[in-house]
């Protein structure tokens, strides 16, 4: 089977300025819909109790929220979990009350409007924990952002380390932009999914670079843009079945997975989605902008033209 | 070129089989089994108690098909849970003749179905995290600054009497928070106290000051001894923590510290959180104090009258007013044991007590100077004391002593749980508390298990259609990368929990990119026209650049993760950087040795089955496909 039958390289540098304006559009809207809406974030992070309860027919959620409110609580949702029989009840946390008080309450109220709702399990958080995980959360960017550019910088050039950084932020505050918009909920396992698409996509620029600086010593009277579209168009297949292949299994994990992983799946299905689109436009269109020439990435003396073996695959190389 | 040496391929050879040995017991499943573990310090379970249990279920007929011993643990186990439970009920008859004093817990348990061969061996499954098994998880919150204010006032006290005991004039001190402020009437006082600082108390750092006639001391306790203090109390939360969670007799709990103020605590099996907190939220520290026995006191005692400086009140159990001391004797510390008993000349119920050396120390000045006088245990709980027991000092006291008077039976036994069941250093808090019901905990193992399945199976298929035999290569070394990363996880005892299973799905479609770039290469290298033995060389050598850089710097990813991410993402990320670095293994590795057992010693291979290598008309000036002419 052979997928990519490509005749000619493709290029695709000659359209980075529109898709680089839609991406910047894209970020923005992402941007504004992360400040204005916000994360839904999950239990983990805003403290309070999150209920899981079952019943032997489907639920009727219009009921459930019905008695939870008549407890007195204002604000409660009531979503179903996985199944139809599956709900999940999130109460802020209330003053004077303890976590078992308020379960036992509420599970007290469900049971007389039908008593076969049976409680599967109750996470109680407090407040504190949360601020942490997301001083943590940013840490862990952080230092994700920083380990990144410092071994790109090193294995590559400084100009590649910024561009396939950058590429990957834009990734993130997309993923992030996609979780404002729709209001899903932002849980420790998506925060995870997140970083993971992180490491993930830095994969795709490297393999795309790596192939720059393999062309950069072949072809080497290529201009730079060619030299990239070459690079993005030898890669291309690659790049699409290594993808779809993690797709995969991601969506095997989306229909598979259960409730608590659904989420998770859908911020790595996005991450993989951007992730080929960013790494091609993104990070090869800013390293081009930012003017990534030949000389970046051969170090060590040129070799005048009309040397023997012009198109041998190794010329300067440098081991 | 495409060959391997033999010590390469006995590399390969030995690592899968020590992968499959330690991959396999994860396969058995899990039989019920009967636990016996020590429930008091000095109780053993070792060979002997083996003996014991073994020889109490043949004489009730129960013959288990394995009995294993570990460190503090023996494990029975069983085929049927019927045998089980009626293992559990001989056993407990056996071992614990008192149900009121236990010196052994036992508790059901599941255990590994796997052989015996591989037990031995040190093959153990990997530990199931609770989101995969069900059962409670507590995140408990150690508040260092109520430990610091207890030490700094402790301090407080010692310096009252070594200046005493110096004849260090007309000071005052009182404690300030978590500093100790002395005041002196002249400089040269104030000169003697700092040497004598220095030299008794090393932990603790002082600052002086002159203010109008007065001159000042700060006493702070110093950084390093702080923290010491820190860990010391965190340290002695998780043992009386252990204590008290022995008492209900869960099989395998996890206590664990995290980072530098919290404990973790997992009960496996536990669905009864209301149970579980009421004898983890004991936070209860012990206390021992004099009572104000000044007429002062005593009318505050009797009458109701303000209570006097440097005293404070406390009720006891019956609701009756104490007028106790401030300064503390004695914490729970240093009190190692407490038994219930009777005394043999009044045969009265009462408690003995055993000390630590410190603790008997003061024990025998305390009732030296106080003879006759009642000296109160106190038990605080959030913040509330309570006096358990008064009782007056009637004799000199040392590292053994009892407390005995009106107590029945149940008060002396409940009274040396309160005072055994060990007090905590620093007060806890419970800031996080999951609890995942048994059928949850298998459904999401179930659907774990079904995503990384089906992802599989369809990479698999995938993988075969696109690139034939290549593909099948590639399939055999991602099911050889997916037993590693099991393998290794059990080796590790790791707890795999439903993040940890989302990363192993997430690895195998990772892993496929390093086999991905090769096969492609390999096309790609064909499509150049290179010969097929020089196009899989090149193929793996060319790549291999690529896979080094694209794996680490997820690896970094990872690493971050596990640096900073806690629960969840932190099962999330071992599985994650133990999958990269057993795909490099598998994918450039394992997999190359397949293709050069298959492919190295045909001497003139025409061909690669590697799926399609389409080639565009030779000619073509530009692009990929540059045919050189040769």
């Amino acid at each position: 089977m052979e997928f990519f039958r490509i005749h000619k390289t493709i290029p695709f540098m000659r359209h980075a300025l529109v898709l680089n304006i839609i991406s910047f559009a894209t970020f923005a809207l992402a941007l504004f819909f992360l400040f204005h809406r916000g994360l839904h974030l999950s239990v983990e992070f805003t403290g309070g109790t999150v209920m899981e309860v079952a019943y032997e027919q489907s639920a009727d959620i219009g009921k459930v929220r019905e008695a939870v409110t008549k407890l007195g609580y204002p604000e409660v949702q009531v979503q179903n979990y996985g199944t139809s029989r599956d709900v999940q009840i999130r109460l802020p946390t209330q003053k004077g009350m303890s976590s078992d008080q308020q379960s036992a309450q509420v599970m007290q109220a469900l049971k007389s409007v039908d008593p076969s709702a049976t409680q599967r399990g109750i996470e109680v958080v407090g407040p504190q924990v949360g601020e942490e995980l997301t001083t943590n959360g940013i840490k862990a960017l952080a230092m994700v952002v920083v380990g990144i550019m410092i071994y790109l910088a090193f294995r590559f050039e400084w100009k590649f380390a910024l561009s396939t950084v950058l590429a990957n932020l834009h990734d993130v505050v997309i993923i992030l932009g996609f979780f404002a918009f729709f209001q899903w909920e932002f849980s420790l396992a998506v925060l995870a999914a997140v970083l993971a698409v992180l490491g993930y996509s830095v994969n795709e620029s490297v393999v795309i670079f790596d192939r720059v600086r393999e062309n950069f010593r072949r072809y080497r009277k290529m201009t730079t843009t060619e030299v990239i579209d070459n690079a993005i168009t030898s890669t291309i297949s690659r790049t699409i079945i290594t993808h779809g292949s993690t797709q995969l299994v991601v969506l095997s994990m989306f229909f598979f997975g259960g409730p608590t992983l659904h989420y998770f799946a859908l911020a790595l299905t996005i991450g993989i989605c951007f992730g080929i689109y960013s790494s091609c436009f993104v990070a090869a269109a800013i390293a081009m902008w930012l003017g990534v020439k030949r000389e970046d990435l051969i170090k060590g003396p040129v070799k005048r033209d009309g040397d023997p073996g012009g198109d041998d695959p190794n010329a300067g190389a440098v081991v | 070129m495409n060959r391997y040496p033999v010590w390469k391929y006995a590399i390969i050879v030995i690592v899968l089989l020590v992968g499959l040995i330690y991959a396999l017991p994860n396969f058995f499943g899990e039989a019920p089994a009967v636990q016996v573990s020590a429930a008091k310090t000095t109780v053993k379970v070792d060979a002997a108690t083996q003996t014991r249990v073994e020889e109490a279920l043949k004489a009730a007929g129960l013959t288990p098909d394995l009995v294993t011993l570990d460190a503090g643990s023996l494990r029975a186990r069983f085929t049927t849970t019927d045998d089980q439970l009626k293992a559990r009920d001989v056993v407990q008859r056996a071992l614990v003749p008192d149900a009121s004093d236990p010196p052994y817990t036992v508790a059901l348990n599941l255990l590994s179905r796997s052989p015996k061969w591989l037990t031995s061996l040190h093959a153990y499954p990997m530990y199931l995290g609770l989101d995969l098994r069900g059962g409670v998880d507590f995140l408990l919150q150690v508040d260092m600054k109520g430990a610091i204010d207890k030490k700094a006032e402790s301090f407080a006290s010692d310096l009252r009497t070594t200046f005493r005991d110096k004849n260090i004039r007309g000071t005052q001190v009182s404690r300030n928070g978590q500093t100790v402020e002395v005041t002196f009437r002249d400089a040269a006082s104030l000169e003697t106290a700092k040497r004598l600082i220095v030299d008794q108390f090393p932990d603790l750092s002082t600052t002086d000051a002159q203010d109008g006639t007065n001159w000042r001391l700060t006493a702070t306790i110093k950084p390093e001894a702080a923290r010491r203090l820190q860990d010391a109390a965190l340290k002695q939360n998780i043992t009386t923590l252990h204590n008290r969670i022995n008492e209900l007799g869960v099989a395998e709990p996890v206590i664990q510290q995290q980072g530098l103020d919290r404990i973790v605590v997992q009960l496996p099996g536990v669905q009864d959180t209301a149970k579980a907190k009421e004898i983890l939220g004991r936070t209860a520290t012990l206390e021992m104090r004099m009572v104000d026995e000044s007429a002062e006191g005593r009318a505050a005692e009797l009458s109701g009258a303000p209570v006097p400086f440097g005293s404070e009140k406390f009720l006891d159990r019956s609701g009756r007013p104490v007028i106790v001391k401030k300064q503390v004797l004695v914490t729970g510390e240093n009190l190692t044991d407490a038994q219930p008993g009777f005394d043999q000349q009044s045969n009265q119920p009462k408690v003995d007590l055993t000390m630590d050396a410190k603790g008997g120390r003061i024990m025998r000045d305390v009732s030296r100077e106080n003879y006759k006088k009642r000296m109160a245990m106190l038990i605080f709980e959030k913040g509330k004391g309570e006096v358990l027991t008064a009782p007056s000092i009637n004799g000199e006291l040392g590292n053994r002593f009892q407390v005995s008077g009106s107590m029945t039976v149940a008060e002396a036994s409940d009274l040396a749980l309160l005072l055994r069941a060990g007090s905590l250093a620093a007060p806890m808090e419970i800031i996080q508390e999951r609890t995942i019901g048994p059928t949850l905990g298998a459904d999401n193992i179930e659907k774990g298990f079904k995503s990384v399945m089906y992802g599989f199976l369809a990479i698999m298929v995938f993988m075969c259609l696109y690139y034939a035999l290549f593909g099948l290569f590639s399939s055999i070394a991602l099911a050889v990368n997916l037993m590693l990363l099991v393998a290794i996880l059990s080796m590790l005892q790791a707890t795999l929990t439903l993040p940890g299973i989302a990363a192993m799905a997430l690895a195998i479609g990772v892993a496929i990119d390093s086999n991905v770039l090769i096969n492609e290469r390999v096309r790609e290298e064909l499509r150049n026209g290179a010969s097929p033995q020089a196009a899989i060389h090149a193929g793996y050598d060319r790549a291999w650049g690529t896979i080094l850089d694209s794996n680490v710097t997820t690896l970094i990813a990872g690493i971050a993760l596990l640096a900073f991410g806690s629960g969840p993402v932190r099962g999330f990320a071992v599985v994650h950087c133990i999958g990269i670095v057993t795909s490099m293994f598998s994918a450039v590795f394992f997999s190359r040795g397949l293709v050069n057992f298959w492919y190295g010693n045909k001497k003139k291979l025409k061909t690669v089955s590697i799926g399609t290598v389409w080639r565009p008309k030779t000619g073509s000036a530009d692009g990929t496909a540059v045919v050189e002419t040769k």
